[in-house]
């Protein structure tokens, strides 16, 4: 009850939140002499470095894939969804601390943080994401109506990275450690979930032990979409989208009881 | 109309022995935190239209007050309403990103009071108008100066009328060129209802924007009423901390030049002025205070008579008393133990100014029956201006003085209405001869 009505405060927030995303997205590339370009630049790098470097030896790892961009296509939809996972994820560890000047001054609904956090992460995913579909039809590997398969996906990858974030951003008020060991976890994260590497690619024992990872169907729905050009079987997602409720329930549980001690120890 | 009311508010802080602590108890060890109150059972009420002006010593409490109706900072007890729409100026600001524009950070601080789109771009020019820090607007925050960005933040603050203004030390930053302009904003917005909670070192602020002030000392009320006599409260209490920390240290390394004699077959152990539970050296005229004076025996004695006397600075006798006139005459306690006795004095009705105390143990009325301890000068204290009207000498009496109106003079029979009319006119006769009769008679 007391959740629909902090939400509800946050709704009467909208022209701060909208204003706070704009911002953050001006902010980013203010003060920079291409602008823009950055935007497109830097993950555009990221996929050209991993596309060089292993494009060949994960060929053999994606039997029935030919075609010379099958490799950039893999990698480019898994590596996407994961972008928008683990930046709003870091993004939400320092929410509060980093806010504790606004914090401290101004009555903000505190769910109003996790929102601008949320919404201009989905911004940045969409600017790159344009371009990716861009480059699919570009080579003529545009999957067509397909791709609205994947608005449920990205649901569940924000649910999933807010409410851990969430979790994550209050126990950091009050142990700063965590921030840095976030930092650690999304790495090692990173190299346990299927983006840059093909999961039959790995040693079936290893696949096996790496199960719980609630982004690796993620990744594998994502992939399917884009690679195979078919919508996924939806059963692949009930797992990911029960640990999100789980996280969410949690994250807000927490929130909720420390919220008061929030600002206390800023 | 009540515009903002608080009921029995009260924030404490958790404490934790380690930073552990937090964690263990988490985990479920139980509490591990103590809780530091900074405010306790504060409640009062504001009407609409009235300012309420906050005073107290540094950590007093007066900023988390502020907070807490601020919607900031939880409280632990109590609740508060507010009727309208609040706009606070905190910690000298209103969250301004340093590295965002004036203009950006006033667009994003208007969105947070509430302040729709439209409205904030209407309001833009009149913003930087009253700020008036010029090009500046388009700078970011942090080449501010403190001046600058508290008149920026007062601007956006009171762009649109709020219902209840929260302003905590802000315009203390500000020089008096924007204090004027932005009290003259204030007292409008008063007029048109809105209700000011104000906390300021400037007594003068309190005083020309005040209608109503609080005294908050160690998070609880201890005064509220007009500005005048709150302030005045808080001076003397000020006064006479300073005063106390004079006295105990010209009291410490020297001893003072007391004077002690007798034949010891009793001593005072101790002697000590208690306000409050508290050992003091300065108190305000008509507090009331306690002497606290123990002795011990190292004979077994028939009798025993302990008294206190009241010095002024020059060493005359102002008020001394001892448990023979008081009635509580009784035996000495056994040899080796003590006996403690508490005079309490009602209300300390001492002019202002310096006094010693002096202690006496004898049997009988008076030292001279027999003198077993006489502790001259034992303790120096100072009475400092309190609530009371100046006054000058030794005593301070509690006088009310009122102008009698002509017909009370008339129908009071020891109103002498009559005495002028007589005297009149023996003033044409000689002088000498009237006072002369007066003489004689």
């Amino acid at each position: 009850m007391s959740t629909v009505r902090a939400l509800w405060s946050a709704w009467g927030f909208r022209d701060y939140i909208l204003a706070s995303v704009k911002r953050d997205f001006a902010s980013k590339y203010l003060g920079t002499q291409l602008g823009w370009f950055w935007a497109v630049a830097q993950p555009l790098a990221l996929i050209a470095i991993y596309t060089l470097v292993f494009a060949q030896v994960m060929k053999p790892a994606l039997p029935g894939h030919d075609s010379p961009w099958s490799y950039s296509i893999f990698l480019c939809s898994g590596l996407l969804v994961w972008q928008l996972f683990s930046e709003i994820l870091s993004r939400s560890v320092g929410i509060f601390v980093h806010n504790a000047n606004l914090l401290k001054k101004v009555n903000v609904p505190r769910f109003s943080l996790p929102a601008i956090v949320a919404l201009s992460s989905i911004a940045n995913f969409l600017v790159v994401f344009g371009l990716f579909l861009g480059f699919l039809t570009l080579i003529g590997a545009f999957p067509g109506g397909v791709v609205a398969a994947i608005v449920p996906l990205l649901a569940i990858v924000v649910a999933l990275a807010l409410g851990l974030g969430v979790l994550f951003g209050t126990v950091n008020v009050f142990y700063r450690d965590i921030e840095q060991s976030a930092t650690l976890l999304v790495s090692f994260w990173f190299w346990l979930t299927p983006i840059v590497y093909p999961a039959r690619a790995l040693p079936s024992w290893l696949e096996q032990s790496l199960a719980w990872n609630p982004m690796w169907p993620i990744v594998q729905y994502s992939q399917t979409i884009f690679l195979e050009a078919r919508v996924p079987e939806p059963g692949m997602l009930v797992y990911p989208a029960l640990v999100a409720i789980v996280v969410v329930v949690l994250g807000l549980h927490v929130f909720r009881r420390l919220s008061g001690d929030i600002v206390d120890e800023l | 109309m009540v515009s903002l009311r608080a009921q029995g508010i009260g924030k404490a802080y958790r404490r934790y022995a380690q930073t552990s602590g937090r964690l263990r108890e988490w985990i479920g060890f139980g509490p591990q935190h103590e809780l530091i109150w900074v405010l306790r059972g504060v409640t009062f009420e504001v009407r609409r239209g009235e300012a309420l002006g906050i005073v107290g010593a540094n950590g007093a409490g007066k900023s988390t007050l502020l907070k807490v109706l601020a919607g900031t900072v939880r409280p632990t007890q109590g609740f508060y309403q507010v009727a309208g729409r609040v706009s606070a100026l905190l910690e000298l600001g209103i969250g301004f990103h340093p590295d965002f524009t004036g203009r950006q950070n006033v667009v994003m601080a208007s969105h947070l009071l509430g302040i729709s789109v439209e409205l904030t771009a209407e309001l833009m020019a009149d913003i930087e108008e009253f700020a008036e820090i010029g090009d500046y607007i388009d700078q970011p925050v942090r080449t501010y100066s403190s001046g600058m960005q508290v008149r920026l933040a007062f601007s956006v603050a009171t762009a649109v009328r709020p219902d209840l203004l929260i302003v905590d030390e802000a315009l203390s930053v500000g020089d008096t060129y924007f204090q004027h302009k932005s009290f003259d904003r204030i007292r409008r917005f008063r007029e048109q209802g809105t209700s000011l909670l104000f906390v300021s070192h400037m007594p003068g602020a309190i005083k020309t924007l005040c209608d109503r002030a609080l005294l908050i000392d160690q998070g609880v009320v201890v005064r509220d009423g007009d500005p005048d006599s709150v302030l005045d409260y808080y001076n003397a209490l000020v006064a006479r901390q300073h005063a106390e920390h004079e006295i105990r240290q010209s009291e410490s390394p020297a001893g003072v030049t007391s004077t002690r004699s007798g034949t010891s077959d009793a001593v005072i152990a101790s002697i000590e002025l208690l306000s409050a539970g508290k050992p003091v050296r300065a108190l305000c005229a008509g507090d009331p205070v306690t002497v606290r004076i123990v002795v011990e025996a190292r004979s077994a004695l028939r009798e025993v008579t302990v008294g206190f006397l009241v010095r002024d600075r020059l060493g005359n006798d102002v008020y001394g008393t001892n448990t023979f006139h008081l009635g509580l005459s009784r035996a000495g306690p056994e040899p080796g133990t003590r006996l403690a006795i508490d005079f309490e004095i009602v209300r300390m009705d001492l002019g202002v100014g310096s006094y010693s105390l002096t202690a006496a143990l004898h049997s009988g009325a008076t030292h001279t029956d027999g003198n077993f301890d006489w502790w001259d000068k034992a303790i120096v204290f100072q009475v400092v201006p309190g609530q009371r009207p100046h006054s000058i000498g030794t005593a301070s009496l509690d006088v009310r003085a009122r102008w009698l109106s002509e017909d009370e003079c008339e129908v009071h029979p020891s109103c002498p209405a009559d005495f002028l009319p007589r005297l009149q006119p023996s003033k044409g006769n000689d002088m000498s001869a009237g006072t002369s009769e007066g003489i004689k008679r």
